[in-house]
């Protein structure tokens, strides 16, 4: 959990960012939006990438292109190599057991729906449950309404006004008719943490495997999934500064060998003929086609970058910029903060009286500062708050308490237009 | 690049915080339900016609300043004209917040809609514009359902 992790990391007198240098690394931000220089505030939804990272995917495409597992040649060798690299860097990055319990997919929501039709599908009978909470991301919550289609039911455990989740109601609902739980590790519109390791105990003791989708948690601390003992563990890479259209799938080794193929094709097969098609091994069973090679690369190079600076370091950077950020718009009257969990990552969701977020959000891009306004793929939450959307500013290891400066007097920009 | 005053004139603030014919006609002779499900937007429009004359019109609903400003801009200039004259506003005003440009109808003249020209400089916001101008012409067709901007 986040806060355990900088806990732990607090005795290491942790050597702060080297934010200058760190934000050299990332030359997009370098430029003006609408004539100001930019503040990129919105993380949450996709992070920056550090020339590293950039580099990795020239270099696969200007040396290296080949496809993999196929051919004898001599690219095909490099490229192979890289590909499997990356996913032992992967595997490294969220202290994996074996990287062959590392699928790569194309983010999370399609590891979710990986499990769900295939797991869900073979395991789940009508009147069985699958157990969320009501912070779930819309990619947490409709695979599994489609699942229920087969008769399955949904079932949401609630959370209260500061956005955290109602651990004893949540027990209440792990009834022996659950089959799967379903959960973020990090509240993309409220910022929460969840109790993750809780849950697991609590699901486990039970025999109830859980999934814990990673998408916000991976970027902002130390993810360990054999320390977890989650059983499905799922991450998009455009969020941990790697590109876009790559991410993995942890699953136990044991249960993704009981699992049937996703995607049927090629690369996926072990032998094919009309009459019988035997199917691969695990991983290569549920990467059917030739997947995104590049992005692979390019993600284990976004992995090396964070390691390099290290998560702890960075989690602690976030969330100063989070205490930071909370107490300069608290001060700012008429601002409402959604999302005030005692555990959070860096996000800060808010409403301004009597303006709507859209409004915000456009006064605001006019200032440079780029954040998100919507309902950010979590209808029931805002649903929960009694509100259409939130506006969110959202953080990354090289974000400055100046940009949240800006943020501020963007704000009172906003308030003054509609004075 | 335009000035943000110029998306937020004074008239949109003034329209958005306080919204004309913000109401419900009751036994309105036609209604529609608008939604634009990227934003979460809602607006419902009531017509209650007179022959084929607008007699009355007012819409209740949720979203942002655009969208507001523009609903309650539209029951004022859309009452009293005919159907087909609602019809050739519409066009007129979609053109507007589009291009900037609008091929203004001499019978028909855009007037205070004007203030949403800028609108075409910021093309995530058009949809907020015209949302209620949809559902007025499902209103005004007669349409059941809900219109939706996706």
């Amino acid at each position: 959990m986040g806060i355990e992790t900088i806990t732990r990391a607090e005795p290491r007198e942790l050597a702060a960012l080297d934010l200058p240098r760190v934000r050299d690394d990332f030359p997009i931000l370098f430029q003006k939006v609408h004539g100001k220089p930019l503040v990129y505030l919105d993380n949450a939804a996709t992070s920056q990438k550090p020339r590293a990272v950039l580099e990795a995917l020239q270099h696969f495409y200007t040396a290296d292109c080949s496809n993999i597992h196929r051919g004898v040649h001599l690219l095909s060798e490099r490229a192979t190599a890289a590909y499997e690299a990356a996913r032992e860097k992967v595997r490294e990055f969220i202290n994996a057991g074996e990287s062959r319990e590392i699928v790569f997919v194309r983010g999370t929501t399609e590891a979710i729906n990986l499990v769900a039709y295939t797991f869900g599908r073979q395991q789940l009978q009508p009147g069985d449950e699958i157990l969320i909470t009501a912070m779930e991301h819309h990619s947490n919550i409709v695979p599994w309404q489609i699942l229920c289609e087969t008769g399955a039911k949904l079932r949401v455990a609630p959370i209260n006004d500061a956005g955290e989740l109602l651990l004893d109601d949540f027990e209440k609902l792990l009834t022996g008719r659950v089959k799967l739980v379903c959960v973020a590790h990090v509240s993309n519109a409220l910022g929460t943490v969840n109790p993750v390791r809780q849950i697991i105990r609590m699901s486990h003791s039970r025999g109830i495997p859980v999934l814990v989708d990673g998408a916000q948690a991976a970027p902002h601390m130390k993810v360990d999934v054999r320390d977890l003992d989650c059983d499905f563990y799922a991450f998009s890479g455009h969020k941990v500064y790697g590109p876009t259209g790559i991410g993995a799938l942890y699953g136990k080794a044991a249960l993704l060998e009981a699992m049937p193929p996703f995607h049927g094709g090629g690369d996926m097969i072990r032998s094919v003929t009309f009459e019988k098609t035997l199917y691969n091994s695990i991983p290569y069973k549920f990467e059917g086609g030739t997947p995104h090679i590049a992005g692979a690369i390019g993600l284990g190079a976004a992995i090396d970058y964070v390691s390099r600076i290290g998560m702890d370091r960075i989690a602690a950077h976030e969330h100063d910029l989070l205490t930071y950020g909370t107490q300069v718009l608290a001060r700012i009257s008429g601002l409402r903060l959604i999302g005030t969990a005692r555990q959070k990552a860096g996000v800060i969701s808010f409403i301004l009286e009597g303006i709507h977020p859209h409004d915000a959000g456009t006064i605001l891009d006019q200032e440079g500062i780029a954040v998100r306004t919507g309902h950010h793929c979590a209808q029931p939450v805002m649903e929960r708050f009694s509100i259409p959307a939130t506006t969110r500013a959202s953080f990354a290891l090289y974000n400055t308490r100046e940009e949240i400066d800006a943020l501020a007097a963007g704000i009172e920009k906003v308030k003054g237009i509609f004075a | 690049m335009s000035d943000l005053s110029d998306l937020y004139q004074e008239v949109v603030v003034d329209h958005s915080k306080r919204p004309r014919n913000f109401r419900k006609i009751e036994g309105a002779a036609r209604a529609a339900e608008g939604y634009n499900p990227l934003c979460g937007d809602r607006v419902a429009v009531y017509v209650k016609l007179d022959g084929d004359r607008v007699a009355d019109v007012s819409f209740q609903g949720s979203g942002c300043a655009i969208s507001t400003a523009s609903a309650s801009i539209m029951t004022e200039t859309v009452k009293g004209k005919t159907i087909k004259e609602a019809g050739v506003l519409f066009d007129s005003f979609h053109d507007l917040v589009t291009t900037g440009n609008a091929a203004s109808s001499r019978a028909t003249p855009l007037g205070k809609l004007e203030v949403f020209s800028n609108v075409s400089n910021y093309p995530a916001r058009v949809k907020c514009a015209t949302l209620v101008w949809h559902t007025l012409q499902s209103a005004l067709r007669g349409e059941q359902g809900a219109v939706s901007t996706e």
